[in-house]
Order: structure tokens, then sequence, then C-alpha cells
């Protein structure tokens, strides 16, 4: 860490700043965090309490949950304050736990404001705050939960504000509403169905509900319409049902994901805003409001998986230090035609023409060989697995029949990520691009590039090739160039960053 | 890295020196050697061991179990034969006013390039073998989440002053190292 805590500094005249007293979360909070809980909990909480003979027990447990949940806000109240200094933000939180977690004012990069529905009911939203710091594990970091949404625009000012000797901060400036790079076009809806979101959400569910009826001992056959479905299923003949349950499950998917869509994206706006920040904010049960330093914006990533490819469609995050990896905070543009994500990666990036969409170099044709392997070899062990299983075991046959069915598709996967893997290098970013199933361009900008890491395999040796992984702060912390040829891959990574990788090269 | 394939060049739209990576400067310490025997005798003691006291207690073991045991016993040897004097060979490391340079990894092969305007933190780590062989690990963390460079079982006194040298150019860099 090189920067020091300026103690000994004078203190600057703030206008715009926040008292620096201790402050508590809003009150209201007491019943909006176990509100948002319940609603987490409210099927499983219904099931157990109604679902039953009416036994005592079930009850005591629900009543018990929500008394927690209660008494779990009202600590959680009681026991959490913050403070804003010229310097830093603290937080004090935890009953059995306390944390005191303080962060310096000029490492904030980020700063995230989400409503879940508890939230929006008494308008309030919450503060998560990202610094340049890697996130050992999701959720730890500073979380203002919460603060009235007044509050919360104020904090992200204060926050992502950086006090100047020519830029005096002033308290009653307009709201910034910035100027728009891209909003929600209602066609792009059609991209939903081929995120696959509605096929997660049915695993998900089913996952989840068979756990629960698991717990309750609910007889499924008792229930009239569920045992005449079941008897159905397993007396017609498997050339009726297979297609009829495929046909269900496609038409249950396809809904689901327009549903998904439109609770994550609905209302979807991407601005440039004046103090150096792009914001995204959308959802519409939850909402949010991201707000990234376009300073720290390192790059993009252009998510290509196979079905949005073959509807010429791609999603894009934000490559950049101080957002959490999960719960997809580094959003910048939903499931949405790939001329669009074109378009605003250019604009994000202030760059002349999309870095995404550059003429890659190819690889050489040693690499396809190696992509080949590696799809192909799971698959044949597994195969071959299965048969030695079924030939000892009894396992049934249809199992590596079906193994080795699957082979033509390893082989054509193969060949698409072989296709698939190119780099280039514009004026400002170096871009790459692997994946098959889940393709990713990404382009990382040169000068936030820290160091290198070359890797080789035994394999790789013997073809010449060499995986290149620039390394640097931001997002997944190394991008990688796969299987590029030995000697191309150390002259890009040379001309990428010029002078460092120069004295450790040798010629052949 | 001399392979022939290395050497036909594929596409032309960089300059016509064809590069490899120089090997770093220093070699680690000697006994990094008796340091991954060590290590690796212990994990392969405790794994081929529990098999020998199964089979010697249960006397109707399967024909499957006897040749897993032989296959982990052949693999044990040939694993603490060959691994340690193979990483010798590999693992070595540079430090230059700009940058730390290490290559390490045996059958696969990891070289790493950090420039030290980058550095935010340098550690020193001995684990209690390495403290019994006199041995110490030279960790050099930057603002990535890529994980640290890491120089293993060099003399303590060469890690110390590595370390040293280190942290002294680091503080003397301006920056957050981001």
């Amino acid at each position: 860490m090189t920067v020091q805590p300026d103690t000994g500094f004078p203190a600057a005249p703030p206008v715009d700043e926040p008292s620096r007293e201790w402050g508590r979360l809003d009150p209201r909070m007491i019943i909006v965090r176990p509100l948002n809980e319940l609603l987490g909990l409210l099927i499983p909480l219904f099931a157990i309490a109604f679902l039953g003979n009416g036994e005592t027990w079930r009850l005591a447990v629900s009543g018990a949950t929500v008394g927690a949940l209660i008494l779990y806000g009202l600590f959680a109240w009681l026991t959490t304050k913050y403070r804003i200094s010229e310097t830093q933000v603290e937080l004090h939180k935890g009953l059995l736990l306390r944390q005191r977690l303080a962060i310096p004012r000029d490492r904030i990069r980020t700063v995230d404001l989400t409503s879940k529905l508890g939230h929006r009911l008494f308008g309030l939203t919450a503060v998560r705050v990202g610094t340049g710091q890697q996130e050992r594990t999701p959720g730890e970091g500073v979380v203002l939960d919460a603060v009235t949404a007044a509050e919360a625009d104020r904090l992200r000012q204060v926050f992502l504000h950086r006090p100047t000797a020519t830029d005096e901060p002033t308290a009653d400036q307009p709201a910034d509403e910035g100027t728009p790079i891209s909003t929600l076009d209602r066609r792009w809806y059609r991209y939903a169905p081929l995120s696959m979101s509605g096929l997660v959400t049915i695993g998900i569910f089913a996952g989840f509900g068979m756990n629960i009826l698991n717990e309750l001992d609910l007889e499924f056959s008792k229930v009239g319409f569920i045992r005449s479905v079941v008897t159905w299923v397993t007396d017609s003949n498997p050339l009726v049902v297979v297609p009829a349950v495929a046909g269900v499950v496609l038409l249950v998917s396809v809904i689901l994901s327009f549903l998904t869509y439109l609770l994550q994206n609905h209302g979807y706006h991407l601005n440039r805003h004046a103090d150096g920040t792009v914001r995204v904010r959308r959802g519409l049960l939850t909402t949010r409001s991201v707000s990234v330093e376009e300073q720290r914006l390192r790059g993009v990533t252009l998510h290509e998986p196979l079905l949005l490819r073959a509807g010429r469609g791609g999603r894009l995050t934000a490559v950049t230090t101080g957002l959490g990896r999960a719960n997809g905070s580094g959003l910048l543009l939903p499931p949405a035609p790939r001329a669009e994500a074109d378009r605003v990666s250019a604009e994000v990036l202030h760059a002349p023409t999309a870095p995404t969409a550059e003429r890659l170099t190819r690889h050489p044709a040693r690499a396809r060989t190696r992509r080949l392997v590696r799809a192909i070899t799971p698959n044949v062990v597994l195969a071959g697995a299965l048969l030695l299983l079924a030939a000892s075991a009894d396992w049934p046959n249809w199992l590596w029949i079906t193994a080795v069915c699957l082979l033509p598709i390893s082989v054509l996967i193969g060949l698409d990520r072989y296709r698939n893997l190119g780099h280039t290098l514009t004026d400002r970013y170096l871009v790459s691009r692997s994946g098959s199933l889940d393709r990713e361009t990404v382009a990382l900008q040169r000068t936030g590039i820290i160091g290198w890491k070359f890797t080789q395999t035994l394999f790789q040796r013997r073809a010449g090739l060499l995986s290149v992984t620039a390394v640097t702060a931001a997002g997944k912390g190394g991008y990688a160039v796969v299987d590029i040829g030995e000697g191309d891959g150390l002259a890009l990574a040379d001309k990428t960053i010029p002078d460092l990788l120069r004295p450790f090269l040798a010629p052949y | 890295m001399r392979s022939a394939h290395a050497r036909t060049r594929q596409t032309g739209h960089v300059e016509n020196t064809e590069w490899r990576l120089r090997p770093p400067a220093n070699l680690v310490s000697k006994r990094a050697i008796l340091h991954w025997t060590l290590r690796a005798a212990i994990v392969w003691t405790i794994v081929v061991g529990a098999q020998a006291i199964h089979l010697l207690i249960d006397d109707g073991s399967s024909t499957w179990v006897r040749v897993v045991a032989l296959v982990s016993l052949v693999v044990a040897v040939a694993h603490v034969a060959v691994m340690p004097r193979w990483r010798y060979a590999v693992h070595r490391w540079e430090t230059s006013p700009e940058a730390v340079y290490t290559r390490s990894g045996w059958i696969n092969q990891e070289w790493r390039l950090a420039p030290v305007s980058r550095i935010q933190t340098v550690d020193t780590a001995r684990g209690p073998l390495q403290q019994l062989l006199n041995l110490s690990t030279v960790t050099v963390t930057t603002a990535s989440a890529a994980g640290p460079v890491k120089i293993e079982n060099l003399d303590a006194s060469v890690a110390a002053r590595i370390a040293d040298e280190l942290t002294s150019t680091t503080q003397a860099t301006p920056g957050d190292a981001t």
C-alpha cells in the first residue's frame, strides 16, 4: 500500500461534505430488513406452516422464524453506524461479531445502489461501495443497507466526486441526468429466450421444490392432478411422452426467460455523467443503479453464449476494479443485438471504432488439434468408463451409447473453439477472444496491464504454443490469449507494453 | 521452448525476429530438491501407507484394490524420483530495477513478469520443512486477483535480501500500483 492517510493535512473547506458525526441507517430498516428476508422465505414458510395437518411444531417453527427475523432487523439497526470523514468511510456493524470497516475515500471506484422490493415500499436504497481491493469473498466490503433514496444519491455524488483545487464541489448542483449511451429497446426481448435463463430457472426451481417436498414428506400421489400426470407419463408411449415433456419444458423456459429479462432489465438506461462516471440503471422489482468511475474502467467483455450468438446478439460487461463478481453488477448491456453491443462498447470506451468488432488474427493450426483433443478427451473417457461399467457392473447400455453419440457434438465444439480463438492489438486495447458455448471477447486497456503470465503445458511446448495472460487489477485479474504461437505471443506481449518484456527475450 | 514448430511463422503482422523467453538468471537453492522430495514423500507415504494398512488388515481384498495400490506405489516412486530434479531445472528467478521475472513448474511451466512499479507487498514465508532446511519463499503481490508471483525455496539469506531490495524500490515508486 502506498497511500498514506493524510492526517496532517489541513482540512479543505467542505461544502458538500456530510456531517462527520456517526450516522445510523434509516430507522425504517427495522421493518424492511425482516420484510426482505420474509419475501425470500415466503414459499418455504408457507409450506412449513400450512401443508401439514396443523401440528403445533409447524406453527411454532414458522412463528420462531418470523420472530427471529424481526429481532435480527432490530439488532442489525441498533448495532450499525457509519461515518464519512474527509479521508475515509467508516462502518461499524454486527452484534456477536463486531466489525469495524474503514475504506479510504480516494480508493472508491464504484458505487452500487440496490433497492429490493421491501426497500422500495419505503423509498430506501442500499449503497455498496467498491474499492480497488479485490473482494476475497462475495458480499464482503462496505454496504450501507439502507438509507433514503435521496441520501443514497447524495452519497454517490460525495463518494465519486474528486475535489480538486480547480473544481469546488457544490451542494446545490441540479440532478445530473447525464448523456444517454443506450436505453432498452422493446425488440431486445427477442434475445431473452436465447440466454437460457429460463432453463436455469426451471432447474433451480425443480431442485428447490424437490428439496422442500422431501423435507415435508408430502405424498405426491395424494394430489389427484399430479397422480394423473404421473400415470399418463408412465403408461403412454415414450414416443409421445418425450416430445410432450420437451415441449412443455421449452414453453415454460421461454416464458420464464421473458420474465427474468423483464425483472432484471426493465427500464435499462446506460448514461454517462459529468462527474466522470458511467451509470447503469435497471430492474423492475429490485432496481439497481451502478456507477463506475470511467478512469478505472479497464475495458469491456462481450459475452456471446452459443444461442445468443446464433441470434446475432451479445451481452456486455465492464472490466473494472471495485465491482464484486456476484450478481452481475458489472453488466453494461443486457442481451441485445451484436451491433448495439459494439456501438456501446465503442461509446463507453471512448474509442472511434469498437475494439470488440475488430478483425482478429487467427491462431496457428496446431491450436486446432489441441482444442479438438481437449473437447473430445473427456467425452471418450466418459464413454469408456460407462462401457466398462455396463460390461462389469450391469449398468444400462444406453448410457454409453448416448455418450458415444455425443462425440460428433464435442468434435464440433472443438472446431468452433478453434475458429473463435483470436487476438489483436488496437491503439489502446488488447483484444482476445475464446470459447464456444460461452464465447467471450475481451478488450483490455493496454495501460491497465500490470504484468504478464506465460503458461505452457507439456503438449503446448511440443506444439510450440503458449498461453499469454495479461495480468490486471480489474475484473477477473487476468485475461488470457489462449494457444497463440510461441513467437507471436511474445511479440504481442512485447508490443502491448513496449520495453517491459524486451530485456527478458532472446532471439532464436 | 525448443520445438521445431516454433520456428515456422504463421502470421506476419509483427516484426520479423522470432523471440523466445530467456531463462531467468538465478537458480533456487540446491536444498530445494530435498524440500520437494520430502514434501512429495510425506504425501505419498500417507496415501500408499493407508492402502498398505488396508491390504494387511483386510485379507479378502479384491483384485482391483491390489491393482490400485500397486499403481499408486509406482506413481509415487516415479513422482518422488523425477519431480524434484525436474523442478530444480525449471525454477529460476531474476530481479532487475524494472521487474521481477520468474519461471516455475515442471510438466506444465509458468513464466511470470511483474513490473516493480506495480508491486504492492513483498513477503517472505517459511513452512516447517523449509525452516529445517533454512529455505524461504518470497511472495510478491500486485493489485491483481491473478495470484502473486512466488519465488519458492530460496536460501533464507538470499530471500531476505531480495525482499529488502524490492521493498525499498517499491516504496520509492509513487502511485497506488493498480
